[in-house]
């Protein structure tokens, strides 16, 4: 596939590197030429300097033939405006269009065909925060992920002393919890997957990842770590775009929200915004203002600034003073990595993003694609088409699939319910498969597996 | 430095290397050689020792960074150098010390198309088609051959593509993926190849002459099959299919690529660099016709110096290396002149040796804007081709360039001087190794045979500089180099 990425940000790094190296014709245009000279040193792409929306930037990248057009650069503006060039002018098939401020989205008829055509809106603040929203409706959870449209989550949880599960067999959580239908997906130890079998044995520090439908998921859970209660109090530090969503979406939910934010302007627009949240006017990292605000009886502590050292060391402070949980907003990948021990949960914004882009990228009929572990394993949901003679899944049953290397099943939903693989139950056409992939080199092969056509073999 | 990463991919490069001797088996095969055993031999020896170095570690995998990509080409070009000659030493056919064999051997695939044989016409013809296919493999490069066949190679395949190919800017890609890049580069020189040897043919040539040297015109090589050259035809049709696949190949290859997919022409002439190469070539052919034409004695005929002096011209200025007279008898400073025409060579991204015709386009524009700067010193002057404005860094690398190259000239030439050549020889034979182009004047006016042996190594070392351009072999010496 020919993809045209317009801006060389984290996001759209990220995307060339997965897509280059799935062996994909990208280039790439940014007006940073600096940038552009970094990135053909790592990656295998052609880049052009320019102005991403101008049409003759757009025509030396190749527009003519290029089958996707990805527009992330950090201007609203210019996306918009590029994807209406690449319609109007060269018909290119598929665009996409990071647009970031709420002014514009708030208005879904702006981005019809017949206004601005683009075919798919990515969001990154919207993505941050439900996704941290989804966390925190989940105690516990390391990462929760909707699948089938929010039918069935995928959820990860680390392992811990005190639940119920720990060194027994898998066999056993579904002994424990009659009635209660999940399908264990993914054990990572000490970030390896194992190989999943019904005796595999739970150890402390596992990573476990599971699908269930959002009601059990709190039980299972309990099954995993001894049960956090239900969060609280909250406190959010930066009020941005996130920061901002976050806090009315929280106290929506009934959670007792604070929101610190250092610039008085921001803070008094803050308050005026928001209804039940307390702003706070001052700095995340001001040891004195968090203990004042009851930081040891915290149980949430979200830091969502710009600002990656700033979130990390704020966490930190806010872990030691006693918030139970602490998460970070993290880029930079490296840093993520650097922290876990002292940070509960980094939340990687690209990786989200890159996640939602990539559904639009995926072939065949997936329908969402989610990175686990920081890029390491994907997940995917593909829906099963045709029948016993054009597809190569349906018909059969779970077993009889023949999956490329490191790829597992780990899940299978029919209509809202979780179907139990211990029973080795049959594909049926439109059941959605939860596959998870510890290898993205297989990921064409995933694709061509559920593609429906005549095959001789 | 991953040398297990570096042991694989030379194992690997070796192992593909060694299908290099099949063709000249069918060929000696079909021409009636009465010994192919030299070309099976060397088949086996070259392949097994790539296995040899490719076992051990065919299950390391690593990514090739910056420093790997240097060495592995400058390692294959060595490698590949010494291997070639391995049919030479093998053959039994006539005399040829293993000195001679490498020198062959590496003039081949740098394209230079120094020879050190006598007797051409008298060749087994394996062996005269496997020169002219080592010249042609030489042409493209044959990292870019690898890196078109082998997608192993991945994104470390852009490092080792950047220390082949010539030219001041080195990453510019004519599709996303380098793969698919050097396939192109290679459909082109295909085709190039194959008009060039129906043409050949067409003009009067038998079919393996018009095979071996499409191979050696197209790769701006210039060995042939006859020790005499391209006089061994004494065809004007043949002098003319040469002139023009010379020039064309002389021609950066994202410009056949451009005409090719757009159709049209058009692009050709839009190219500041192009435009200054067919400058070039007319000014030196209007100076070589007047001066060679108000000299010329009564039995050479004008139509007779106007046919020679093209000929000349073109094969001396874009490197190739054929000829179809004694140009170096002839009058003034006429064979200076052509010598010093190799120095500016052909386009970046050809396959023609020298310092590139682009890189004195800058130096020209520099100097340009040196001049401007003395009139209106508070101008501001950006160095522009085709109408784009270059980063200061590549003006900056020319001139490094350029002192560098003219700073090693001196080395090569001072030893050569100082083992007793005398000055024409000296400066000729550094000259035409150095920029690729072949034969020099005096002694090597015709073939380097009557040199001593550590002359041959000593220009070997300079024909792989000239093909490498310098700075990747260079950096290899460099102590920071090996530094951790």
């Amino acid at each position: 596939m020919k993809v045209l990425i317009l801006g060389a940000g984290q996001v759209g790094c990220s995307v060339a590197e997965v897509l280059a190296n799935e062996d994909n014709d990208v280039t790439i245009v940014d007006t940073d030429a600096t940038v552009l000279r970094e990135l053909r040193e790592k990656l295998d792409v052609r880049t052009e300097v320019g102005q991403a929306s101008y049409p003759r930037v757009l025509e030396r990248a190749g527009i003519e033939d290029v089958d996707m057009l990805i527009a992330v650069t950090n201007s609203d503006e210019v996306n918009m405006v590029a994807c209406q060039v690449a319609f109007t002018l060269y018909r290119t098939p598929t665009k996409i269009a990071r647009i970031r401020s709420s002014h514009y989205l708030q208005h879904p008829r702006l981005f019809l065909q017949e206004a601005l055509p683009i075919d798919v809106l990515i969001s990154p603040e919207q993505l941050v925060t439900d996704h941290v929203f989804r966390l925190v409706s989940h105690p516990g959870a390391l990462q929760v992920l909707n699948f089938a449209e929010g039918k069935v989550q995928l959820v990860g949880v680390k392992a811990l002393s005190g639940g119920a599960l720990i060194g027994h067999k898998l066999l056993d959580m579904y002994e424990h919890m009659p009635g209660i239908k999940a399908s264990v997906a993914a054990i990572f130890r000490k970030g390896r997957p194992l190989k999943i079998k019904p005796d595999t044995v739970v150890e402390v520090d596992d990573e476990v990842f599971f699908v269930a439908s959002p009601k059990h998921i709190r039980a299972i859970i309990s099954e995993m770590r001894r049960l956090d209660k239900p969060y609280k109090r909250i406190i959010i530090a930066g009020g941005g775009n996130i920061g901002n969503r976050l806090a009315r979406l929280l106290e929506d939910a009934r959670y007792q929200v604070k929101i610190i934010e250092n610039n008085p302007k921001r803070a008094a627009k803050l308050a005026e915004r928001l209804e039940k949240t307390i702003v706070l006017e001052g700095d995340a990292s001001d040891e004195a203002l968090l203990i004042e605000e009851n930081i040891e009886n915290t149980d949430v502590y979200i830091a969502v600034t710009n600002d990656d050292e700033a979130n990390i060391l704020s966490s930190m402070l806010a872990k030691r003073l006693g918030a139970r949980r602490v998460m970070s907003l993290i880029n930079r990948m490296s840093y993520a990595d650097l922290v876990e021990r002292n940070i509960d949960l980094a939340i990687s914004p690209q990786q989200i993003t890159i996640g939602a882009l990539l559904t639009h990228i995926r072939r065949g009929d997936i329908v969402a694609v989610h990175s686990l572990r920081r890029g390491a394993a994907e997940a995917i949901e593909v829906v099963a088409h045709g029948d016993k003679k054009t597809s190569r899944v349906v018909g059969r049953r779970i077993s009889e699939v023949k999956l490329p290397p490191s790829t597992i099943i780990g899940a299978l939903v029919r209509e809202d319910q979780v179907m139990m693989l211990d029973d080795d139950p049959q594909i049926e056409a439109n059941d959605h498969l939860i596959m998870f992939l510890t290898d993205k080199r297989y990921i064409p092969a995933v694709e061509k597996l559920f593609q429906v056509g005549v095959h001789f073999f | 430095m991953k040398f297990s990463v570096i042991q694989r991919i030379l194992g690997l490069l070796l192992m593909v290397f060694s299908l290099t001797m099949l063709p000249p088996i069918g060929i000696g095969w079909m021409m009636g050689d009465p010994d192919l055993t030299p070309f099976w031999e060397g088949f086996a020896l070259i392949f097994i020792s790539g296995v040899v170095m490719w076992f051990p570690v065919h299950r390391v995998r690593g990514d090739l960074r910056l420093r790997e990509g240097f060495l592995i080409v400058v390692l294959f070009w060595v490698v590949l150098g010494i291997s070639g000659a391995v049919p030479f030493v093998l053959t039994d056919n006539f005399d040829i010390s293993f000195t001679d064999a490498v020198f062959e051997s590496i003039s081949g695939l740098t394209t230079t198309g120094a020879t050190v044989i006598v007797g051409l016409d008298t060749l087994p013809r394996s062996l005269a088609f496997y020169r002219q296919e080592l010249q042609w493999l030489g042409g493209m490069g044959i990292i870019v051959l690898a890196v078109a066949i082998l997608p192993i190679l991945g994104v470390g395949g852009m490092q080792l593509y950047r220390a082949e190919t010539p030219g001041p800017m080195k990453d510019s890609k004519l599709t996303p993926r380098i793969t698919e890049t050097a396939k192109l580069l290679w459909y082109i020189y295909m085709a190039l190849t194959i008009l060039c040897a129906l043409a050949f043919w067409l003009a009067g040539m038998n079919w393996f002459d018009a095979i071996g040297h499409s191979f050696s015109t197209v790769a701006i090589g210039g060995f042939s099959t006859h020790d005499s050259s391209m006089a061994f035809f004494n065809n004007p049709m043949i002098e003319a299919v040469a002139i023009v696949f010379m020039l064309l190949a002389g021609v950066n290859f994202s410009l056949h690529f451009i005409a090719w997919r757009g159709r049209s022409l058009r692009g050709y002439w839009q190219d500041s660099e192009f435009r200054m190469y067919i400058l070039v070539i007319f000014i030196l052919s209007v100076v070589t016709i007047s001066y060679l034409g108000g000299q010329r004695t009564a039995e050479l005929s004008w139509v007779e110096v106007v046919r020679h002096s093209l000929f000349q011209v073109v094969s001396i200025s874009t490197t190739t290396g054929f000829t179809t007279t004694h140009y170096s008898n002839w009058p003034g400073f006429l064979p200076v002149l052509l010598l010093f025409a190799s120095f500016v060579g052909g386009c970046a991204g050809s396959t023609a040796g020298g310092m590139k015709v682009i890189r004195f386009l800058l130096l020209l524009r520099q100097g340009m804007r040196e001049v401007t700067r003395l009139m209106h010193p508070s101008a501001r002057i950006t160095i522009k081709i085709n109408r784009q404005p270059l980063p200061e860094n590549v003006v900056e690398a020319v001139w490094g360039f350029f002192s560098v190259y003219i700073a090693v000239f001196v080395v090569f030439m001072l030893v050569l001087l100082a083992l007793g050549h005398d000055q024409v020889t000296a400066f000729s034979a550094v000259a035409a190794t150095l920029n690729n182009l072949g034969p020099g004047l005096g002694e090597v006016a015709s073939n380097f045979k009557s040199m001593d042996d550590f002359s041959k190594w000593w220009l070997c070392l300079a024909m792989l500089m000239g093909r490498l351009e310098l700075f990747t072999m260079l950096v290899i010496l460099t102590p920071a180099f090996w530094r951790r």
